[in-house]
């Protein structure tokens, strides 16, 4: 090492190599118990239940009438953000879309509503999951209108987190929401609406 | 502390504390004497004794509806072993992983050259404004002094931080952080300080965290730097992850063009798979929800969606001191949930101010005096009466009150000069190796019968153990001489 600059990754590693090369029982190998619960029966019931729980709207309708239920959420000439892989059938003739094709983050915040797919849902915890595919459109379509309504299909909800992490990509940005923008800062009491949207809609598909 | 020399191991590499003059870890007083002052304020009591009976009942019932809730623990308390035992390797495989998903890592030897390096990232944007999510490394390093310092504004968006900031106060709970004030103090705050706050602005919870909501909209939308923490980063795929609730939590990770996130060495998790455990630990333990609001995670930059510059800053900060204790290492495994907190009797009445450090509670007890060195922190070992609440509730394990005996020890051998306490500690360990001596001792014990008035403790120099302990009255006789009478 003499003469070389010692660089701060060199010094951090090497001081974490010491703590450990010290001590024997370091080395040993560790065996992780994995014998928690890893899968379960779909209960779309829980899924709807836990949703609600918090605070989240849910509708379970078939996939013909999800415009009729966005249209009774919405007002006529409402604005919605619009991911550019969206199914066009689900949004109503009542609404003014606006499709991302790049649109900045003023119109995306002043919308409506945004209406999306999801990649997963967790009955257990009331969590849908969405991974930026194109029918859910990039991370910030979800976060700025004050309306997320989430369009989920049955097959896509899991019961347990294990199962939901198996199907998902990690390299994906993911978002994982349960329940509205939410805090618990203030005297913990949990109040929903904070900076994300402050109402969201599941529309749950057989 | 028990380590041991090796063959080949360089004499020069003596574990390494955070620094002071630096950060947050140390406070300006013992715990006994801070403790004081905050048991004297009945409101903080009451504010206190209010939120933590609050959460307690909320996880309890969470947890009581995850069956496996022990197996998890379990599987959690391993993985971090492992993960602890592997550490540098892991750090260069996620380094490697980050790098190659278009991410730039940065390694920190301590808080100076954290807050060096995210200084000189910001200036190098050319903002003067960051908005920021509550991470507890940047509060530890004492980031937001070091940028004001620079002409940065470093703006706190997670609600409770926020009141913090605007109250010119210090956090005194890990995941919430204005846990000591009240509604009715929260809005006289936000009518002070919130520029362009509604002067009709109530205490409803709800009317308190939509002002938030209007005042940091603007800011969110117009800031292009974001600091944030970590929970989480998954070794095998360089993804990371952050819990939260607000969304403040993503504004921060999605809408500004850089991204700069400060992460203590130990946030490793091996696997993707291992995110199974602690996504169903932390938010049970912690804010006592099924899941939290909202979870995000990225690896390294996605074109076209989010931050399109990435900084990742490993930061040791004693880490390495930690680890290098046998025993005292289990408290890096610590995910920051706060369970230990919320359960623990001391803290409840005293107060996370009374810890000093930004780490306050059970864990803060174990960890704050391990990552200063045991000499800054010397009292906080003993801020506590080791009735094992805290290892009960935490998820991964950490045996909270076998770390404080053991910091107890090193307090104790730390010390200078003799104590009374190792005085008498010799004295009593060279008696009880005599039983002629230990039985005339006892007698002598006896004569205190007839001088001393029940309550009113120990003379100088025990006095301190008496002080807040009532003195039994010597029995009568000693149980040895029960035992030979009868």
């Amino acid at each position: 090492m003499v003469g070389r600059p010692v660089t701060s990754r060199d010094l951090v590693l090497g001081r974490l190599r010491a703590a450990l090369a010290a001590d024997d029982a370091a080395a040993a190998p560790v065996d992780v118990p994995r014998d928690y619960r890893q899968a379960a029966a779909v209960d779309l019931d829980q899924l709807a239940q836990r949703l609600t729980d918090y605070r989240a709207h849910v509708h379970r309708v078939a996939e013909a009438a999800v415009a009729d239920t966005i249209a009774d959420l919405l007002p006529d000439g409402g604005t919605v953000v619009v991911p550019p892989g969206l199914p066009r059938a689900w949004l109503p003739p009542t609404v003014t879309a606006l499709p991302d094709d790049g649109l900045d983050h003023a119109r995306i915040g002043a919308a409506d509503a945004v209406v999306t797919a999801a990649a997963v849902a967790i009955a257990q915890t009331g969590t849908v999951v969405l991974d930026a595919s194109p029918d859910q459109g990039r991370r910030v379509l979800s976060l700025l209108p004050d309306r997320h309504v989430c369009v989920v299909r049955a097959d896509q909800v899991v019961a347990t987190v294990p199962e939901a992490l198996a199907r998902l990509t990690p390299h994906r940005p993911l978002t994982w929401i349960s329940g509205p923008s939410a805090t618990s800062d203030i005297e913990l009491i949990r109040v929903e609406g904070v900076h994300g949207p402050r109402q969201l809609h599941v529309i749950l598909l057989p | 502390m028990t380590r041991r020399t090796f063959l080949g191991m360089p004499a020069t590499t003596p574990p390494v504390t955070a620094p002071a003059g630096v950060g947050h870890l140390r406070g300006e007083e013992s715990f006994p004497t801070a403790a004081r002052r905050s048991l004297a304020d009945p409101q903080l009591r009451r504010n206190l004794r209010h939120a933590t009976t609050t959460i307690r009942a909320k996880s309890a019932g969470v947890i009581a509806e995850q069956s496996d809730w022990e197996q998890l623990r379990t599987a959690g308390a391993a993985i971090k072993a492992d993960t602890l035992r592997r550490l540098p390797d892991l750090l260069e495989q996620l380094e490697e992983k980050v790098t190659a998903a278009g991410g730039v890592v940065h390694w920190a030897a301590d808080a100076v050259e954290a807050n060096r390096i995210v200084t000189d990232l910001v200036r190098a944007t050319g903002a003067d404004r960051v908005i920021k999510v509550k991470s507890m490394a940047t509060q530890e390093i004492g980031l937001n002094e070091a940028l004001e310092a620079a002409g940065i504004t470093a703006v706190e968006t997670d609600l409770a931080e926020l009141i913090v900031q605007f109250g010119d106060d210090r956090p005194s709970h890990i995941l919430v952080p204005a846990i000591h004030r009240n509604r009715a103090e929260i809005r006289e705050i936000f009518l002070r300080e919130m520029p362009g706050v509604d002067p009709a602005l109530t205490d409803d919870p709800a009317a308190l965290a939509a002002a938030a909501r209007r005042f940091l909209r603007e800011t969110f939308l117009s800031t292009p730097v974001a600091v944030s923490g970590a929970n989480f980063a998954v070794v095998e795929t360089g993804t990371l992850a952050v819990v939260e609730s607000e969304g403040n939590g993503r504004m921060c990770l999605t809408v500004p063009e850089t991204l700069i996130t400060v992460m203590g060495v130990e946030k490793l998790v091996p696997t993707w798979r291992d995110l199974e455990v602690f996504l169903q630990l932390l938010p049970r333990a912690s804010t006592g929800e099924r899941m939290n609001p909202y979870t995000s995670m990225w690896t390294g930059v996605t074109p076209g969606d989010g931050p399109q510059t990435f900084h990742l800053v490993l930061l040791d900060n004693g880490r390495s001191a930690v680890l290098a204790d046998e025993v005292g290492r289990q408290a890096l495994r610590c995910i920051r949930c706060s369970a230990c907190l919320n359960v623990c009797p001391v803290y409840e009445r005293a107060g996370g101010h009374a810890y000093g450090s930004v780490y306050p509670g059970p864990i803060g007890a174990v960890l704050s005096p391990q990552l200063t060195g045991i000499e800054d922190n010397a009292s906080l070992p003993y801020a506590s009466t080791l009735c094992g609440a805290c290892y009960d509730a935490c998820p991964v394990k950490i045996n909270i009150p076998e770390l404080l005996v053991h910091l107890r020890a090193e307090a104790v051998e730390s010390r200078p000069r003799p104590t009374a306490e190792s005085i008498a500690m010799a004295a009593a360990a060279y008696t009880m190796d005599r039983p002629r001596l230990y039985a005339a001792g006892q007698r002598a014990a006896r004569l205190s019968r007839l001088v001393g008035r029940r309550g009113r403790g120990l003379p100088p120099p025990l006095n301190g153990w008496t002080a807040s302990r009532d003195l039994p009255d010597p029995p009568a006789q000693t149980f040895r001489e029960w035992w030979a009478d009868r």
